[in-house]
């Protein structure tokens, strides 16, 4: 019988991570020397790239949130026993929507009206987005991971089918809707600082960053502080009691998967509201899946998830500046260095655990026992 | 027969086996003459599982010896023993749904390594067997489709097809019609005739009666009784079964004066998927202060009275009163109404259904009851008044430790259990439904929660305890309603309730007031 390791809480939390993270560094620095350069050099520009400069930071940000909103949506589905691997599908929707309602009243409203709204349409459609498979699971039995899986299909030729043609700018020759009013485009954090009498470079950082954070904060209080989190995690961990309990399995459902919708939703407001100002395809460009490695690293908590988009966000940031820095180094690279991430602090999070408890028992035992 | 000249098929001697701190086999001894049927028969937790568990290679004895067929035997797994000729059909049964009854009997034991010329002669195989033993199935059919009897009937070929020489059978009974076990009786008869010999897992002392040869009675891990059936009776094997009264610490507790009626059920009918009456006609009427025992041996339909009263599941036919509302299967209660009502329920599965297990004490501490408005602002937790009232739930039912930010899982057995009934008992509900109240606590415990029972009768509360322990029934119990095969068997005022009666309704032997037939 494989007894779950008990490992004293603090280990789980930043020990455990730290040494998965250092395993994959590790062998990421073994295949870099393999292909025949220097792992050191390599991680030194990575770190350079990401957090070396005020653009190399913002852009890390600026990719973090976008992995914050998918991370978080992925944890909400996760906390309630769903998998929701529609993170993409509700991404899109979500940028849809607030499209859509950018070209419909952008001309018409002022900007502080207008923003709400986008954020509104843009978790709504998520929302709606992920809350239909979940009907289906609640409902009539079918598989959530099939069904959100199929949604991201749907929703990626919807959008195809809509910029190529109700939504596509005449004289464009590429599938893209016009250009947002200017009422309807998310300040850029340069020029929100620029407010602020802070000079900083242009970037497509923008005010998103700020809706990352309370949404990281909302969920977190949301799952442990309010009654419907309480039922949520309840059903997540154990479906018979929550029943026993009198929750309504279906509208934990509903719920849970509508939260995630909605989060992953917010996706469109940082890339169509924050830095396109237009509708187009691909601009979600598999961050919903990156949500999955997000949530799975960061434990499925909102402060676990803001570090691990934020590392993410660096690896995307750095890398890009890697292929730039060093002649002949892909992009590929950091793509590999990512999927280690995934494997060793996501699928394999619990291999070092018995080793560390161990190490743990002997460092602690001497010192006056354990309880219990 | 010539079993006289034949080594006996099974001889266990000096079988000991612990779990923990419970001596699950005691020193016991079996021995089970080639070509009969022998029954083995004893309470829950008597040890008979345990033992034919380690005769099919599913645990190891900690001590003892086993010979099968005169020769020595080490049996380290099922596959060992299916290599000795023992073959075992559980109580549920091993069958894939969505595979034919062909294929579900090759299943592992393929006789070629391509299916074509597997299927083919394992076909022949049955065939021969359906052909010697009279047994019927439609092999082509998925095991889906078919019904109890002849699935069970599915498993026995397995068995035998596998070269079963020694055949377990575990509770095979429970699930079959009295048409379906008729049939079963006559092909196990049959199967004697053909010189295979049975072992007999059952509670039922009447199959005992009709079937076996010799028959074994463990009680308490240790074998209690071993002769042939010719030289018992009914009445000795219940008697042995049950053992003597031991007092359960009744006491002198004053007698119990009944009051209003707070729950009335009526033709209380549940059916499940595979079309088996788990529940049959159950009327019951529940006492302002008095305690009603539901007994029983486990698996004869109290779980599902348990559920149903509290909502957990829709019965298929029934009526249900509590207080002015009524309920019928299209509107039954749901938990939620029930608290509302002020039925509370102790879950039998408290690791499953009673607290959360990864879930801190407090938050266990008000499963159910999140929605009160001492817990719950405006959809916000009030986790204050949680953690000062699982404190207090804490201290008055000498919860241990007394620290309300454990995780649940971190308690043992007997504090989970006190954690549960300390929720819903606090409330002074109007109904209390007790699902195994003591299973797996502690003696010390055991004495504290029967005490918070008996104070909630007292305070005018109506108790329905269900158990599977005798004592506790007794122990407890104002009234007592025994249960077999879904139905009321019995009903008991406590003063009528010897060990004796006990046993015979629990064992199906007999109706003390008889029910519609």
């Amino acid at each position: 019988m494989s007894q779950p390791v008990e490992l004293p809480r603090w280990m789980d939390v930043a020990v455990l991570p730290a040494v998965n993270l250092a395993f994959a560094l590790l062998m990421a620095g073994a295949v870099v020397a393999l292909v025949g350069f220097e792992p050191g050099q390599v991680l030194g520009l990575l770190v350079k790239g990401a957090f070396g400069s005020k653009a190399g930071i913002s852009y890390t940000l600026y990719y973090a949130t976008t992995f914050v909103f998918t991370g978080l949506a992925v944890a909400v589905a996760f906390h309630g026993g769903l998998f929701n691997i529609g993170g993409e599908g509700q991404a899109i929707m979500g940028g849809l929507g607030a499209g859509l309602v950018a070209l419909a009243f952008g001309a018409h409203l002022p900007a502080w009206a207008m923003l709400p709204l986008m954020v509104l349409a843009a978790g709504l459609f998520g929302m709606t987005w992920a809350a239909v498979p979940g009907a289906l699971q609640a409902w009539r039995g079918s598989h959530i991971v099939i069904a959100t899986i199929m949604f991201n299909f749907i929703a990626a030729a919807l959008l195809s089918y809509l910029l190529g043609h109700a939504l596509k700018e005449p004289g464009n020759m590429s599938p893209e809707s016009r250009a947002f009013a200017a009422s309807a485009r998310l300040p850029g954090m340069h020029e929100a600082l620029a407010w602020l009498g802070i000079a900083w470079p242009r970037t497509p950082l923008n005010l998103s960053l700020l809706l990352a954070v309370a949404a990281a904060a909302g969920v977190y209080l949301a799952l442990w502080k309010s009654a419907p989190g309480y039922a949520l995690r309840a059903f997540g961990f154990a479906p018979d009691a929550a029943r026993y309990a009198g929750m309504r399995p279906r509208r934990v459902i509903l719920a849970s998967m509508a939260a995630s919708g909605a989060l992953a939703g917010m996706v469109g407001v940082n890339e169509i509201a924050g830095v396109h100002g237009r509708l187009l395809p691909d601009f979600v460009a598999g961050a919903g899946f990156a949500g999955i490695a997000v949530g799975l690293i960061g434990r499925n908590h909102p402060a676990g998830i803001v570090l691990a988009a934020l590392l993410f966000g660096a690896l995307h940031q750095g890398g890009s500046e890697l292929a730039f820095e060093i002649s002949g180094f892909s992009r590929d690279m950091v793509f590999m260095l990512q999927g280690l991430i995934v494997l060793f602090a996501g699928a394999m999070a619990q291999v070092a655990a018995p080793g560390l408890a161990r190490a743990w028992r002997l460092v602690s035992l001497p010192r006056g026992g354990r309880h219990g | 027969m010539a079993s006289a000249v034949r080594p006996a098929a099974v001889a266990m001697r000096h079988i000991h086996k612990r779990f923990g701190a419970v001596h699950a086999n005691r020193d016991v001894a079996l021995t089970v003459c080639a070509g009969t049927v022998h029954g083995i028969v004893g309470e829950n937790g008597a040890g008979k599982s345990t033992l034919m568990s380690i005769l099919y290679g599913h645990y190891r004895a900690d001590g003892g010896e086993i010979e099968i067929e005169g020769r020595p035997a080490t049996i380290r797994s099922s596959r060992d023993a299916i290599a000795l000729g023992i073959g075992m059909v559980h109580q549920h049964f091993m069958l894939v749904d969505t595979l034919s009854a062909l294929d579900n009997a090759m299943l592992g034991a393929e006789p070629h390594w391509r299916l074509r010329p597997a299927r083919r002669e394992m076909r022949e195989r049955l065939d021969a067997l359906m052909r010697d033993t009279g047994m019927n199935v439609d092999l082509d059919a998925l095991v889906a489709d078919l019904p109890v009897g002849e699935r069970q009937r599915l498993e026995i070929l397995k068995a035998l097809a596998r070269g079963a020489r020694i055949l377990i059978l575990d509770e095979p009974t429970a699930v079959l019609t009295p048409r379906e076990t008729a049939a079963l009786f006559a092909t196990l008869s049959s199967l004697r005739e053909r010189g295979t010999t049975i072992l007999l897992i059952t509670h039922k002392l009447k199959e005992i009666m009709t079937l076996c040869d010799a028959v074994t009675v463990m009680r308490g891990g240790q074998v209690v009784l071993d002769r042939a059936i010719a030289d018992t009776s009914l009445d000795g094997l219940a008697e042995a079964m049950v053992g003597r009264r031991v007092d359960g610490g009744r006491g002198d507790t004053p007698d119990a004066v009944p009051g209003d009626v707070l729950l009335q059920a009526s033709g209380l009918g549940w059916t499940d998927a595979l079309g088996v009456a788990r529940l049959a006609d159950v009327s019951l009427a529940l006492r302002a202060g008095e305690i009603v025992g539901v007994a029983g041996v486990s698996g004869n339909g109290q779980s599902e009275l348990l559920d149903v009263l509290a909502g957990l599941l829709v019965p298929t036919t029934g009526r249900m009163q509590v207080g002015a509302r009524h309920f019928t299967p299209a509107h039954w209660i749901d938990p939620r109404q029930a608290r509302d009502l002020r039925i509370a329920h102790v879950p039998e599965d408290r690791q499953r259904r009673g607290l959360v297990l990864p879930f801190d004490a407090w938050e266990s501490a008000v499963l159910g009851y999140q929605r009160q408005p001492r817990y719950n602002r405006a959809g916000w937790m009030r986790q204050r008044a949680m953690r000062d009232d699982c404190a207090a739930m804490m201290e008055r039912y000498d919860v241990r430790p007394r620290d309300p930010f454990l995780r649940s899982s971190r308690f043992s057995g007997g504090n989970q259990q006190k954690l549960v009934l300390a929720r819903e008992a606090v409330r002074e509900p109007l109904v209390l439904l007790a699902g195994q109240p003591t299973r797996g606590v502690d003696v010390g415990a055991v004495r504290f929660i029967h005490g918070r029972l008996r104070a909630l009768r007292d305070a005018g509360g109506a108790v329905m305890v269900v158990s599977s322990e005798r004592d506790e029934i007794l122990a407890l119990s104002d009234r007592v309603i025994v249960m077999n095969a879904g139905r009321i068997a019995g009903e008991l005022p406590i003063a009528q309730c010897s060990e004796h009666a006990l046993g015979r309704l629990m064992g199906g032997a007999g109706h003390a007031r008889p029910r519609t037939r």
